[in-house]
């Protein structure tokens, strides 16, 4: 280029480290990480033993029984979460069409995934929420670590944890897990530092430990946002068991993806479909169980 | 449980991150203003000296941003001092231990705020026992002795009534069972009846009289109302710009204002129902003449007590019916009007 003949050749092309250095040390990190990962694999697969035992055994439970035990027991928590008639009958209308089409099973092992991810996500994600609306540092902390789990493309930190775990349904949860859980924490933190700060000082007024506080004002009043990170995290995981079925997990994901594959687009929307079904029985029911849990502030006085 | 005073010692309070280094230069004579521009620090509290009578009720008065809020947050602590003491029967509420703190906030103070503070996911009955619960006292125990206070301010029946559903006098109500529940010694109440309309307020003010009578704490009362003020308190203290500028009786507030800002306060003031029969009665000259009026009869009662009985005399007795005055409806009505001299200058 013209320019460059009059720039030292240091401004014109970028001095980027020399490629065998570059090499050098990404072989050295993989194979570090190789190595440690082939020291520990037995503490790691005995640690995560336990999750693969419940994956297996809610999955088996959703799978063998009955498809009208399964209906009737959706049916009794939907209609006895919302209290709503419509999203009951939504929901019968929806699982009957997907049985219909021969998805139940696939189905089921996704609700299975779903139910089990949504579970972990609040044992991690509701403590770690807690923490942070405590402490400025820990928020400082936690954000940014926040940010990266919610824009690093999932395929990424699908490679260090099928690395750590293989391929199954347990890398399966945490990638899902990794994605879902973000939306938890912000809105825990959110919730308990939106609480009314004259509310919390009658609290400390009258004498209350950091539990009793904990208990009876932060987290009763943080719930309605709260339930709101809930739903985030049940939407998410629901968007991600697709991904996931990449490093071995069933069900509709891996549906998805054989069809992705193979282009059978009628067996993708159909899949699609039914995932976006569940969805929106979850989205319906958890929005209106939360709120229901809020009528006490619904009737204001004129 | 005899009620116990409450002394302030040369408090102290000065906000922001280094606080602490300022208090000398403030006790030097560093203004509020000058503090602020030069060192971006607010003074809030300065020198306040307040003895608060055991069993009386205690008025800490000023306008917004005098800093008597802040005050009464360092009696239970909510807020820690800058320098100086808060003694109660005998120890310092700022040397406390976290522990120590925790007990003498469950056990000895309870608190009525502006806004309510009450918890809206608890109904009033679950609001009112929130002392005892976190006392650990039983819940049966504590739910007859919630049961009794919501009785008494008046909300029987509304016990399953959310806050929410409660207009803004009846949630007071419910924030003074709830404190009162508490069984404490001393009863704060910061501003607790700004947010509630004229007549509402009046009638808590007689609710809490009514109470004080039997129970004898030692109240400390928030308030920017003056009429608000002389009605409840047993002593009253002016604060302005986080300094006590008149601390007394409300008759001696009104009588001998300490200057022009405390005169323009008290100019407005019904005098009449201020000021005791005591305060203006002349020697007896001879015998005792007209009706009797006890000691401690308000002006504007015993001109009513003469107009109704036609008489321009009347004598004051003390409580054993003896004679120790003389009155007549001249010297009532001039005591009653506000004096030339302070309308100039208030003016």
């Amino acid at each position: 280029m013209a320019i460059c003949s009059y720039l030292p050749d240091l401004l014109c092309k970028f001095p980027a480290i020399d490629e065998t250095t570059i090499r050098m040390a990404r072989k050295s990190v993989d194979d570090g990480f190789k190595a440690l990962v082939r020291e520990y694999v037995n503490i790691i697969d005995a640690l995560v033993q336990p999750l693969q035992w419940f994956l297996n055994y809610l999955e088996r439970l959703f799978v063998n029984s009955p498809w009208i035990i399964i209906l009737a027991l959706m049916v009794a928590v939907v209609y006895y979460g919302s209290r709503d008639i419509r999203i009951t009958i939504g929901t019968i209308v929806s699982m009957l069409l997907i049985g219909l089409v021969g998805l139940w099973n696939d189905t089921m092992v996704t609700l299975a995934m779903v139910t089990v991810c949504t579970f972990i996500a609040i044992i991690v994600g509701l403590p770690i929420g807690i923490l942070m609306a405590r402490s400025e540092r820990a928020q400082s902390i936690i954000n940014p670590i926040l940010d990266v789990m919610q824009t690093m493309p999932s395929f990424v930190y699908l490679i260090p944890v099928v690395m750590i775990f293989g391929i199954g349904k347990v890398p399966g949860l945490i990638a899902v897990v990794i994605y879902a859980v973000p939306p938890m924490i912000r809105l825990t933190n959110l919730g308990i530092r939106l609480v009314d700060k004259e509310v919390l000082e009658a609290a400390d007024a009258f004498g209350s430990s950091p539990w009793q506080r904990l208990k009876n004002v932060q987290m009763p009043l943080a719930l309605p946002t709260i339930m709101a990170g809930i739903n985030q995290t049940i939407m998410m995981s629901l968007a991600m068991v697709v991904v996931a079925s990449m490093v071995g997990v069933g069900g509709l994901g891996r549906n998805v993806l054989q069809a992705i594959n193979n282009q059978f687009f009628t067996v993708g929307f159909f899949n699609g479909f039914a995932l976006v079904a569940i969805a929106i029985i979850f989205d319906r029911t958890s929005q209106a169980y939360g709120k229901r849990l809020q009528k006490h502030s619904e009737v204001i006085h004129g | 449980m005899a009620s116990h005073a409450i002394e302030v010692k040369n408090l102290y309070k000065i906000f922001g991150p280094r606080g602490r280094d300022f208090v000398d230069q403030v006790k030097a004579g560093l203004g509020k203003t000058e503090l602020n521009e030069k060192h971006g620090h607010v003074l809030g509290l300065q020198d306040i000296n307040i003895s608060m009578p055991a069993g009386g009720v205690m008025v800490v008065m000023g306008l917004s941003g005098s800093g008597k809020s802040t005050l009464i947050r360092h009696i239970n602590r909510l807020i820690d001092p800058t320098a100086g003491e808060v003694l109660y029967d005998g120890v310092d509420v700022c040397k406390m231990s976290e522990n120590d703190l925790r007990e003498f906030r469950r056990h000895k103070t309870a608190m009525v705020f502006q806004k309510f503070a009450l918890l809206p996911h608890r109904t009033i009955i679950e609001n009112t026992v929130y002392g005892l619960e976190i006392q650990g006292v039983p819940e049966a125990e504590s739910r007859k002795r919630a049961q009794g206070w919501i009785e008494r301010v008046g909300l029987k029946g509304f016990e399953n009534h959310y806050p929410n559903q409660l207009s803004g006098g009846m949630q007071q109500r419910v924030g003074l069972a709830r404190a009162l529940t508490n069984d404490a010694d001393i009863l704060l109440m910061d501003e607790a009846y700004s947010a509630l309309d004229p007549l509402i307020r009046v009638d808590m003010q007689t609710v809490l009289l009514d109470l004080q009578k039997e129970l004898k704490k030692t109240v400390v009362f928030i308030t920017h109302d003056l009429d608000e003020a002389l009605r409840l308190g047993d002593k009253i203290a002016i604060l302005r710009d986080g300094k006590v500028i008149q601390q007394g009786t409300g008759q001696e507030i009104v009588l001998k204002p300490a200057d022009e800002y405390i005169t323009a306060f008290v100019k407005e003031v019904n005098r009449g129902r201020v000021i005791n029969v005591e305060t203006i009665m002349k020697p007896l000259s001879g015998n005792a003449e007209g009706m009797p009026i006890t000691i401690g009869t308000v002006l504007e009662s015993a001109a009513r007590m003469m107009t109704v009985a036609s008489l321009n005399v009347a004598h004051v007795v003390d409580a054993n019916g003896k004679p120790v005055g003389s009155l007549d409806l001249g010297t009532i009505i001039s005591a009653m009007v506000t004096p030339i001299g302070h309308q100039l200058q208030a003016a």
